[in-house]
């Protein structure tokens, strides 16, 4: 089936004519047709600009051009601004927004050829581990266990990790701010990247914690993930924080291999805690990266207990600054008041979901008069020395390898009553958010109750190609082939 | 540090979140849980120490100070909930 082929072998059917863009897209619209009323992937698809960006593709493939992209259907997180088609950051404040302009990223993939099926579900305004927040409702994860529990494929980017895994994708753009890309990667049995903060511009994405928004591909392999991240990067004077480096060939470097790497193992992500098979799985991938030549050296992260704590500082306070916007007056929802102030707070009680608006309290909190420094101004520090024990590490060892979550896949539901708990997702994915460092995860295993698992590969600040080499010499070894159940072309 | 009630609705106040009387203890409970949390960040020596704003280690980029956009103002105003003319429309203000 045309929908099981990667990224990078569709591109090379289309560049062979094996098959056309129009046929290609079809095949993914009749998947996204038949599994989205079940998964809920997707808040909103737009089918025919996707047939008409595939007739737009055939035309330049018949004329000998090949753009890295060229008419290979993706799924668009719905953080992400695109002309003319909705664009809600799964929020109710934003149920009715449709933006006059084109982010950059998305504007990089649609310059390279890309077709844009829809507009993937995610966590309100990226806040969340679960997909449970969003204002369109939570997304099912294609994979499941025994007991026939619905579960979650993991956030805030569980919409584009859904669709790729589920076969209605070939690959989707996702975003990260403390593990939004790799722990719904590594739920849904997928490969994601994040890149250094400042590789991708945020220009265009609704804002959640400027300092630590980052943009990355999700795939089904490592190699789709390099091709993806080479069309979204690049230097863009729009966004203050984007880095003007050129980008390199993200893709040869997954064909680098480890021989001669030092990689680290931080000691402090191990905990009695662990589920045996994780432990399990993170030692397979160190002797796997031995085999391929790799040095295994011990490295310490002193303050790796503390990132999560900094992160829920600093990023509900960013969050609150940048959320102010949504007033009900220049764009989005407006419930009416008496006068302006009421406005504002019906606004915006009633257009943010509960997660969003207990964020933009702690944020106006940890800013307020009396507590900065107590809080906000204590959270920099330890986030400076959370930075500094990264490049400690980077000192001796060239990239890092630990699990990307410390579980599967939960059920729906699980959590929802303890705030802290949900927070306990991310807690191996922050400390690399916090320190603007590159990440991957890869999909390496199976826990007992048939559910993926990923590993995270870390690297140093815009070398994301060791973390692809790292990542690529991860996925040869593991060999994972395992499918979810929901999947484009399984029996029902 | 503990938020009672009053606190959380001065809090809701600051943010322009309307919040009635029952949903302002139930955040502080919740808040607390949160806040009460953090507090392990005490225990981290930051003794001078600089605070870290961003992870983008670079010197922020200047542009010269011209108008580079506008002159669109249908664009701007195409996702309003209100307006008037080339406005956009509040509830009055000024008596």
């Amino acid at each position: 089936m045309l929908t099981d082929l990667s990224l990078v072998e569709a591109r090379d059917g289309l560049r062979r004519r094996a098959f056309s863009a129009a046929e290609l897209t079809e095949a993914h619209l009749d998947a996204v047709a038949a599994l989205n009323p079940r998964l809920n992937a997707f808040i909103t698809v737009s089918a025919d600009r996707a047939r008409a960006q595939a007739v737009a593709a055939d035309a330049k493939l018949a004329a000998g051009e090949s753009g890295p992209l060229l008419g290979l259907p993706l799924a668009i997180k719905d953080l992400f601004c695109t002309e003319g088609v909705r664009t809600t950051a799964g929020s109710r404040i934003l149920e009715p927004f449709v933006p006059p302009y084109e982010s950059t990223v998305t504007a990089n993939l649609l310059r390279d050829g890309a077709v844009f099926l829809g507009k993937a579900n995610l966590d309100e305004f990226a806040m969340g581990s679960s997909n449970m927040t969003s204002a369109f409702g939570p997304v099912q994860n294609p994979w499941t266990r025994a007991d026939g529990a619905a579960l979650v494929p993991g956030g805030s980017s569980g919409g584009s990790c859904a669709a790729v895994a589920a076969r209605m994708a070939l690959g989707a753009t996702a975003t990260d701010t403390g593990g939004s890309i790799r722990q719904p990667a590594s739920f849904c049995g997928i490969a994601g990247v994040k890149p250094t903060y400042g590789r991708c511009s945020r220009w265009g994405i609704v804002a959640f914690a400027s300092s630590l928004d980052q943009a990355g591909p999700v795939a089904r392999t490592v190699g789709d993930c390099a091709v993806m991240l080479g069309s979204m990067a690049g230097f863009d004077p729009r966004d203050s924080t984007s880095a003007d480096r050129p980008v390199p060939d993200f893709a040869a470097a997954c064909r680098r291999g480890v021989r001669g790497l030092r990689i680290g193992v931080p000691r402090e992500y191990r905990s009695d805690a662990m589920p045996a098979e994780i432990e399990a799985l993170w030692q397979q991938g160190l002797a796997w990266l031995r085999d391929g030549g790799a040095e295994i050296v011990d490295v310490s992260l002193p303050h790796t207990k503390y990132g999560l704590a900094t992160y829920y500082i600093v990023a509900p306070a960013e969050a609150s600054s940048n959320l102010a916007r949504y007033d009900g007056v220049r764009f989005g929802r407006r419930v009416e008041g008496e006068d302006l102030t009421e406005l504002y707070e019906r606004t915006r009680a009633e257009g943010f979901g509960a997660e969003v608006r207990r964020r933009i309290m702690i944020g106006t909190y940890v800013l307020s008069a009396g507590y900065y420094d107590a809080y906000y101004l204590r959270a920099q520090k330890v986030r400076a020395l959370i930075l500094r024990d990264f490049t400690d590490a980077y000192a001796q060892v060239d990239a890092l390898l630990t699990p990307t979550a410390p579980s599967a896949a939960f059920a729906q539901g699980d959590k929802m009553d303890d705030p802290v708990a949900m927070y306990l997702n991310d807690v191996f994915t922050v400390p690399a958010s916090m320190a603007g460092v590159p990440g991957l995860s890869v999909p390496a295993g199976l826990d007992p109750q048939g559910l993926p698992l990923g590993l995270q590969v870390l690297g140093r600040p815009f070398d994301e190609e060791t973390v692809f080499a790292v990542g690529a010499v991860l996925e040869r070894a593991a060999g994972f082939r395992h499918l979810p159940a929901i999947r484009a072309g399984a029996p029902a | 540090m503990s938020l009672d009630p009053a606190t959380v609705r001065r809090i809701a106040r600051l943010a322009r979140i309307h919040v009635d009387p029952a949903e302002a203890e139930q955040l502080a409970g919740e808040m607390n849980g949160i806040l009460g949390w953090i507090e392990q960040l005490n225990e981290v020596d930051v003794d001078g120490i600089d605070p870290l704003t961003g992870a983008a280690q670079m010197a922020m980029r200047l542009r010269a100070d011209t108008v580079t956009d506008g002159g669109i103002p249908e664009l701007v105003l195409g996702n309003a909930p209100d307006r008037a003319g080339a406005f956009y429309a509040v509830p009055k203000v000024v008596e």
